[in-house]
């Protein structure tokens, strides 16, 4: 991460700047590239995937992943459809099992072990491209349920910190709605306050803005951006160049199950290595 | 209610070859009915003369003055709004029913004297064992439904096979397997208790299907939102799939309910004193059959009418989420 852009991010459009940013700037500025393996469990390592490797069947859909994601930092992952951004994404809170290799969240190793994948779930938030709220209660339960049942909040605390998350996604007027009156863009970012309500150590986001009209991605990575500004760690699988290139510290490009490339948005924008890389930025930049 | 065009119809009661042929229908059926001994004949007297003399005429007066009446009601009904429409074809339809009754002059003070043995025996163990049988079936259905949906062989081959027997089998032999099967296991039970059993068994294996379709139709996506949040199965079913499978569920349930309360009857043979073992004894020791019969079918007739506004109540309240 260069300086200036440390500096961009920190004195935003509103000058927006608080503690968690100060906190994990410095860290997350030192030069990870080099000291990324080898973590142990207290440094400031929040998802290493090691080696990752997953088949459907006979399909090989992961291949050999290395990534390492540490506190504060924004990583985007991009790539054609089909390339296994989003099988990687679910990995790192196991909606999806991986076979080979080790992917350790938080310090706790994923395997198929009920109690430690229930204990890193409360602690990955995640925003799916469909937004899957739940129906059938109102914005505001949807909130206040992951912190009453699961970590047994009382409900006046719990219906402060919704209406707290829901403000802070600019909704705080929808709370008694069904999502359903909602549009898209609410809807998904209801589906933010929801996982925010949990307080997670990282945001894993799965083509968040895939299934909206182009008016309300603006809305999404408004409050994405604004999230990134407070300092919260982002793991991103999107198509939306301009987002990774203002936001991101890194951004991975996935081919084939394959990390073909990783780099600082820069770099990855103006001067990609891989040809596929080239070929990938060249379709998707065209318009 | 299906889904409504916008395109307005014409109203098919109002088109003359409609009408027509209809009438043709009524005409040609009531001339084949002879209905010239009936109280129709006797009403048309004054036109037809002596209806038993009247021949060939007085059966064509009696179908061309019913074809009319039936005609002209239908077109004075096309003219009316839909709810009125739906009101007067229940009071038309009730009005036959009660008709049909009338001819065949039943014993109504026989009736009456019965009526409040009836209710206070037969309806209230008719009413507890379809009751206490809902409940069981319901937890029957509920579990039996998630070992089906389970990858644990186990579950799945005692819930598969379970649902295979129950469904496979007549409820009356499941009755008396229940009844006259157990105790020669050593396992004696009254009449009710077998009754019971057998009814949540059988209801139990429907309801089992019920909530598997109901459990299935929730999109993939709810269990990953769910899960995602750290809520565990138990937390997942229970808060999140079972509230939105509900709706899905409680047409066919209200369905099982409805049937599984006529069901009951069967029972009977145990000699359990409910409505239809009462409706067949009473009746039976004074020849008055048709009286007793005629009275619990009119009872049970009323108890569904209660559990189907029970369902649409339900149904109501599961809808409220779904409101624009």
């Amino acid at each position: 991460m260069t300086v200036s852009s440390v500096v961009q991010l920190k004195g935003g459009p509103n000058g927006y700047s608080n503690a968690a940013a100060e906190v994990a700037r410095p860290e997350s500025s030192s030069d990870r590239r080099s000291s990324s393996q080898g973590q142990g469990p207290l440094s400031d390592t929040v998802i290493e995937a090691k080696k990752v490797s997953k088949w459907y069947g006979a399909f090989r859909a992961l291949t050999d992943i290395n990534l390492t994601v540490r506190k504060g930092e924004r990583v985007v992952i991009c790539g054609p459809s089909g390339s296994g951004k989003s099988t990687l994404i679910r990995c790192f809170n196991r909606l999806e099992a991986h076979q080979e290799g080790e992917i350790t969240v938080n310090g706790i190793r994923l395997h198929s072990k009920m109690r430690d994948v229930a204990e890193v779930r409360k602690n990955v938030g995640m925003v799916f491209q469909h937004f899957n709220l739940f129906p059938h209660m109102t914005v505001l339960m949807n909130c206040m349920a992951a912190p009453m049942w699961i970590k047994g909040v009382p409900e006046a605390e719990a219906r402060k910190l919704a209406i707290k998350f829901l403000e802070r996604v600019h909704i705080p007027e929808q709370a008694n709605k069904y999502p359903a009156q909602l549009s898209g863009g609410q809807q998904q970012r209801v589906a933010i306050a929801r996982s925010l309500c949990m307080e997670p150590a990282v945001m894993l986001f799965d083509e968040p803005t895939s299934s909206l009209d182009p008016e309300m991605v603006a809305e999404v990575l408004d409050t994405m951006t604004s999230l990134a500004r407070d300092g919260m760690t982002m793991v991103c699988v999107t198509h939306e160049m301009g987002f990774a290139r203002s936001v991101a510290d890194r951004v991975v490009f996935m081919d084939a199950g394959l990390i073909v490339e990783e780099n600082k948005p820069h770099d990855f924008f103006t001067n990609p290595q891989h040809e596929r890389t080239k070929l990938f930025l060249s379709q998707i930049l065209k318009h | 209610m299906l889904y409504q065009d916008t395109v307005e119809s014409e109203i098919l009661v109002h088109k003359p070859w409609f009408i027509a042929s209809v009438f043709a229908v009524v005409l040609a059926v009531f001339l084949a009915l002879n209905l010239t001994g009936t109280t129709m004949g006797e009403l048309m007297r004054p036109v037809i003369g002596d209806p038993l003399e009247s021949g060939l005429y007085g059966r064509f007066a009696i179908a061309f003055v019913i074809a009319i009446v039936f005609c002209l009601n239908l077109v004075m009904i096309g003219f009316v709004p839909l709810k009125v429409q739906i009101g007067i074809v229940w009071l038309e339809m009730l009005i036959l029913f009660l008709v049909f009754v009338k001819t065949l002059n039943l014993n109504l003070p026989f009736i009456w004297k019965n009526l409040p043995f009836l209710i206070t025996q037969g309806i209230v163990t008719t009413l507890y064992v379809s009751a206490i049988s809902l409940v069981f079936s319901s937890l029957i259905g509920i579990v039996a439904a998630v070992a089906k949906l389970s990858s644990n062989g186990f579950a799945y081959g005692i819930a598969s096979f379970y649902t295979s027997f129950f469904r496979g089998l007549p409820l009356l032999m499941q009755i008396y397997l229940i009844y006259l099967g157990l105790p020669q296991l050593g396992i004696v039970m009254d009449a009710v208790p077998s009754g019971i059993l057998a009814l949540s068994l059988c209801i139990g294996a429907y309801m089992t299907e019920i909530f598997r379709a109901g459990i299935q139709s929730i999109d993939r996506g709810q269990w990953e939102a769910s899960r995602s949040l750290g809520f565990g199965f138990g937390l997942t079913m229970r808060r999140i799939i079972l509230p939105q499978a509900l709706p899905v569920i409680i047409p066919p349930m209200g369905n099982s309910f409805i049937s599984m309360l006529k069901d009951s009857s069967l029972v009977s043979v145990l000699g359990v004193w409910e409505l239809t073992f009462l409706a067949r004894t009473l009746g039976q020791a004074t020849f008055n059959h048709m009286e007793m019969l005629i009275a619990v079918a009119i009872i049970y007739w009323i108890l569904s009418i209660c559990l189907e506004l029970i369902q649409s109540r339900i149904e109501r309240y599961y809808a409220r989420s779904k409101v624009r």
